[in-house]
């Protein structure tokens, strides 16, 4: 709440400043921009304002079942007792985020009554009145203002060089920008519908407070952030190992291993108790009810597929790829018989398992220990040699784009999770920042296919184009020269031939009604590569830095 | 970072702005069965795709004028034509005669807004990419062509309500461009292109010909200016001709779209409109205690009497400054004082107040969303509440940001000095008109502009007082059309020679 307010207070104070500044100079020649001092934050709130104007102007954009599924949760929290929320399956949408969502439903039901009772009721499904669409709206967006905050923190975290004069040019501008203007979260919040902004405010807030040093207050609100929304999981190893090493051990030996001698126990029981305290405020009262094997069946219902009806673009998108290139050239040189091959129905569209016909099965174990081996070395890097908290950050976007490459179900929204953290990296480094673009332009194109309505066409390219075209230019001026190399804008630019092929090409030709997920298969395969591409490029820089400062030791 | 990019990125942003409040209702939809703009617009596809050109504008047993009869000029013909050209390519059943009659599908939907959105990238926005790149001086170009891309009045009614303003808006500009960087004939011709697009571009038409005559007078009428005069004369009558050259055959259908053209038979004003009449109209019952012909002369009088002053002001000094001054005036006395105004025809001042952002950021904010207030009762109508209150708050609070309008009031800057110098023996007037545009009354106008939006959506009005709400918007509206006027007339008026040359250097 105290973030609330303080967001708030900033928000509402720029026009005294405006006038304060007014009285000082009447007769300048009105260059806000042009000189910025540290402490003139003034541009700031425009940002956020510019942003969140453009949301509402949204407001009655396409919408997708998701949706329904938070009308519904409203309905839930506000019309059961606690211990009926996650049995309640009247609609097909069940809750199935941890409770401290559910609670945050709750609490969002009590002002959504004076919108429109109607939504609130559990019986009426797929309920969409215009009151209901203002407020589920207006929701996200008011909600997101901790998103506003915590990049403003992040902007501050941000370490300056001397340098340009222009606002513009400075990193913790760009910085602003590139957050509070995702195209990710843009379309995947305010127009497909989701509370993103809230949950990677908090992330965000939480990385800031790491940077700035506060760790209780970061791993505080790494765990609330983890009792809102459980796919926050995936990144759980880093904070673990880093609060761990960093945090409980106090000291280093001179080659920065660790010197087990100087553990603080203290440290530990803090970090400890403040698991176990949000834990136990979160699953206390289920636990107590004896519901806990009820609510874990909702947060992990490993009956989904491999895969997402659209294959997020993963290794599995590309696994699956071979399997269907070898099963169709086997049956084209008659080594495969057809008749034995498991009907598979590709991207058909509802959730389902994906047989694979030559290469061997799946299962979620497989993923899992693949997941973890991606991601062990990261982890073991910040242990050996911490690099404090950038070593930490960047140990977080490894978590969550490793488990986003080989994780069980995966959805292609995932992404955002590598990319939000991963911009406070881009704008201080050259090489971070050449990664950055190469994975958010492929991660960013991959979420294209979350808008598939006619009307919404424009608006997503024309956002992509806006916020790619800004990163571009900005990361560009920032380091003062090109960012890739040929083969990777040729890369990129492929992604143009991609859009007009499955977008307008291919809906005018007769496959379109014979094959009509080619589309769809087609920009998951070319996104996979990209995010495949910068994974390995991230890792090779991660473990890169991990060798020369094993070589400065020597 | 470079111009370019920044320029794309306003572009993009406010093409995003326009397609988001293309995604809500617009003018007339499920409502039969007469419908509104936009049907009428689908309907003069129907027409003129099927029909001869002859008998576009007559009443015939195919062309019923009565409903949605063509009453724009031959370019907006031309135009529905094409677009219906590229309607039957993609469904035929769009320009089908009679059986189209209000089509309405989501399909549709996204072909007419596409059609406005092409009309608009092609036409307005390099126009003022133009404009704030070349004409407008000092350092805030790029904040000057943000602002004026995110004009709410304009995209609402043309995204919103659906009408295609930006072609006829855009080739005015492009007119007033293609002067400023001292081309005359081409200027001459966008403008006479605009004038044939829509009729009501005449309101602009005053100070276009001014400026040109008062050009030819200043280089003398002996010689080059003569043969000035000869050429523009020469390119407005072309373009004339070649514009309407399918009608010239035959007298009776040059008049027949005349007629149609002005109907004068519609009466002083409809609806609520914030102008002189409407307001007048709430004490004195104008519209039944006088006959037509009357009003038609009274508003012809008063017209003329309001915007001779700038006209010959321009006249004597054709200036860009002086020019777009008199664009203003003319257009908004002709708004407020001529005959059968729609509120739509704000956004004819509205365009050449956009120019004067940079020069006098707080009027002109204020102008602009006063005119985009006005037209709040057709927003509610078309079910346009949301895109309205989001885009007026951004455009408020991204000029007065950018523009640092609030800065900028003292008497220098709203270039009242030489009023002051001019006047100085009547103090009294003087430091009335200084002090009424301040921010104070600003912040109140604006307050009372947010109270009367609020008061329109959430109140029933009285019974036996159904119009209350926009009979107030209207007045409120007109009051600050009517002091505007006064103001930009004065600073027009009141330039000295000394500001008219420095201004003359910078925009040459």
């Amino acid at each position: 709440m105290c973030y609330l307010y303080v967001e708030v207070h900033s928000v509402i104070s720029i026009p005294p400043r405006l006038i304060h500044r007014g009285q000082a100079s009447v007769y300048d020649t009105g260059c806000v921009m042009a000189t910025p001092r540290a402490d003139d934050w003034s541009w700031f709130p425009a940002l956020a304002l510019g942003v969140s104007f453009l949301k509402c102007i949204l407001i009655n954009a396409y919408h997708s079942t998701d949706f329904e599924v938070h009308r519904n949760w409203l309905a839930i929290t506000h019309s059961l007792p606690v211990s009926k929320w996650y049995h309640e399956n009247t609609s097909e949408w069940t809750l199935d985020y941890p409770p401290l969502f559910a609670w945050f439903e709750y609490s969002l039901s009590h002002v959504a009554q004076h919108f429109d009772k109607e939504m609130l009721v559990v019986q009426n499904l797929l309920y969409t009145s215009p009151a209901t669409i203002l407020f589920q709206r207006l929701s996200v967006i008011v909600t997101d203002i901790v998103f506003i905050y915590a990049v403003k923190e992040c902007c501050r975290s941000v370490r300056e060089e001397k340098g340009s004069k222009d606002l513009l040019g400075h990193p913790f501008f760009i910085l602003a920008a590139l957050l509070l203007w995702n195209f990710g979260l843009l379309i995947v919040d305010h127009i497909h519908f989701q509370y993103n902004g809230f949950l990677f405010g908090i992330l965000l807030l939480s990385v800031a407070r790491h940077l700035q040093g506060r760790h209780l207050e970061g791993a505080l609100l790494f765990t609330v952030l983890l009792n809102l929304k459980h796919i926050y999981l995936y990144i759980a190893p880093a904070y673990g190992i880093f609060l761990l090493r960093s945090y409980c051990f106090t000291e280093d030996n001179t080659d920065g291993s660790v010197r087990w001698s100087s553990f603080s126990p203290v440290r530990l029981v803090a970090l400890g108790s403040i698991v176990i305290s949000v834990g136990a405020l979160s699953f206390g009262p289920f636990i107590a009810m004896g519901q806990l094997p009820q609510v874990l069946s909702r947060l992990f219902p490993f009956k989904r597929g491999l895969c997402h009806a659209y294959w997020a673009p993963n290794v599995w998108a590309l696994y699956n790829m071979v399997d269907k290139a070898l099963s169709v050239l086997g049956v084209r040189l008659k080594l495969l018989d057809v008749a034995k091959l498991p009907k598979a129905s590709m991207t058909g569209g509802l959730v389902q398992e994906f047989q694979h016909s030559i290469l061997p099965s799946v299962s979620p174990s497989i993923t899992l220990i693949c997941t973890l081996l991606s991601i062990m070395p990261a982890v073991l890097s910040i242990w050996c040699r911490p690099r404090g908290a950038r070593g930490f950050l960047r140990c977080l976007v490894v978590c969550a784009l490793g488990s986003f490459m080989f994780g069980w179900h995966v959805h292609e929204k995932a992404i955002l999770m590598a990319i939000l953290p991963f911009s406070i990296l881009a704008v201080e480094s050259r090489e971070d920042a050449g990664i950055f673009l190469m994975l958010t332009t492929t991660g960013h194109y991959s979420l294209f296919p979350l808008l598939f309505t006619a009307a919404e066409l424009p608006i997503k390219v024309l956002l992509m184009l806006l916020f790619t075209l800004y990163s571009f230019t900005s990361l560009k001026k920032l380091f003062r020269g090109s960012l890739l190399n040929p083969l990777e804008t040729t890369y990129l630019l492929g992604l143009v031939a991609v859009e007009i092929l499955c977008e307008v090409v291919y809906p005018l030709s007769p496959w379109q009604h014979t094959m009509p997920f080619v589309p769809l298969l087609v920009t998951s395969v070319y996104c996979s590569l990209g995010v495949c591409y910068s994974f390995i490029r991230l890792y090779v820089s991660l473990l890169r830095q991990h060798g020369t400062d094993k070589h400065k030791q020597l | 970072m470079e111009n370019w990019s920044l320029v794309s990125i306003c572009v993009l942003f406010g093409l995003t702005a326009r397609w988001a409040v293309s995604l809500n209702s617009y003018s007339g939809a499920g409502k039969p069965p007469m419908f509104g703009d936009y049907e009428a617009q689908r309907h003069w596809q129907e027409v003129t795709y099927n029909l001869p050109v002859h008998e576009w504008y007559f009443n015939t047993t195919d062309n019923n004028l009565n409903y949605w009869g063509l009453d724009y000029p031959p370019l907006t013909a031309y135009h529905s034509l094409l677009c219906a050209h590229v309607a039957k390519l993609i469904n035929p059943d769009w320009v089908e005669l009679h059986a189209s009659r209000g089509h309405e599908s989501y399909g549709h939907k996204l072909f007419m807004r596409a059609t406005v959105l092409v009309a608009d990238l092609l036409i307005y926005i390099p126009a003022v990419v133009l404009y704030s790149f070349y004409l407008s001086e000092g350092s805030n170009k790029k904040k000057v062509f943000l602002c004026i891309l995110l004009y709410p009045g304009l995209i609402l009614i043309d995204y919103g309500h659906f009408q295609y303003n930006s072609i006829s808006l855009g080739l005015a500009l492009w007119g007033v461009v293609v002067l400023g960087l001292g081309w005359d004939v081409l200027g001459s011709l966008a403008f006479v292109l605009s004038l044939n697009y829509k009729q009501m571009e005449l309101y602009h038409s005053l100070p276009f010909f001014c400026y040109l005559l008062g050009k030819c007078f200043k280089q003398g009428l002996a010689g080059r200016g003569l043969f000035l005069l000869v050429k523009i004369a020469v390119t407005v009558l072309v373009t004339f001709a070649l514009c309407w050259l399918p009608f010239l055959s035959d007298p009776g259908q040059i008049l027949q779209v005349v007629h149609r053209l002005f109907p004068v038979g519609r009466g002083l004003f409809e609806d609520k409109v914030a102008n002189t009449w409407c307001s007048l109209n709430v004490l004195i019952k104008i519209k039944t205690i006088l006959s037509t012909d009357t009003q038609l002369y009274i508003s012809l009088t008063t017209t003329l009497l309001a915007i001779l002053p700038s006209s010959i002001k321009l006249l004597m000094k054709p200036t860009l400054w002086q020019f777009k001054l008199a664009l203003v005036n003319s257009s908004l006395a002709f708004f407020l004082f001529s005959f059968q105004v729609h509120e739509k025809s704000i956004l004819l001042p509205a365009l050449p107040v956009c120019l004067l952002l940079n020069d006098l950021p707080l009027p002109a904010i204020w102008f602009l969303q006063a005119s985009t207030f006005s037209m709040l009762p057709l927003f509610l109508k078309d079910g346009l509440l949301v895109p309205y209150v989001v885009t007026s708050l951004a455009f408020l609070f991204f000029s007065i940001y950018l523009l640092s309008a609030l800065e900028h009031c003292s008497e220098d800057k709203l270039r009242l000095g030489p009023y002051r110098r001019l006047l100085i023996c009547i103090v009294r007037r003087y430091g009335y008109l200084s002090n009424c545009i301040n921010k104070d009354h600003f912040y109140f106008s604006i307050t009372a502009m947010a109270g009367l939006s609020f008061m329109s959506v959430a109140l029933a009005p009285p019974a036996q007082l159904p119009d209350l709400f926009p009979l107030l918007v209207s007045v409120f509206s007109y009051l600050h059309f009517l002091g505007l006027l006064l103001y930009f007339n004065i600073v027009q008026i009141a330039e000295p020679p000394q500001s008219v040359r420095k201004n003359q250097k910078k925009s040459n």
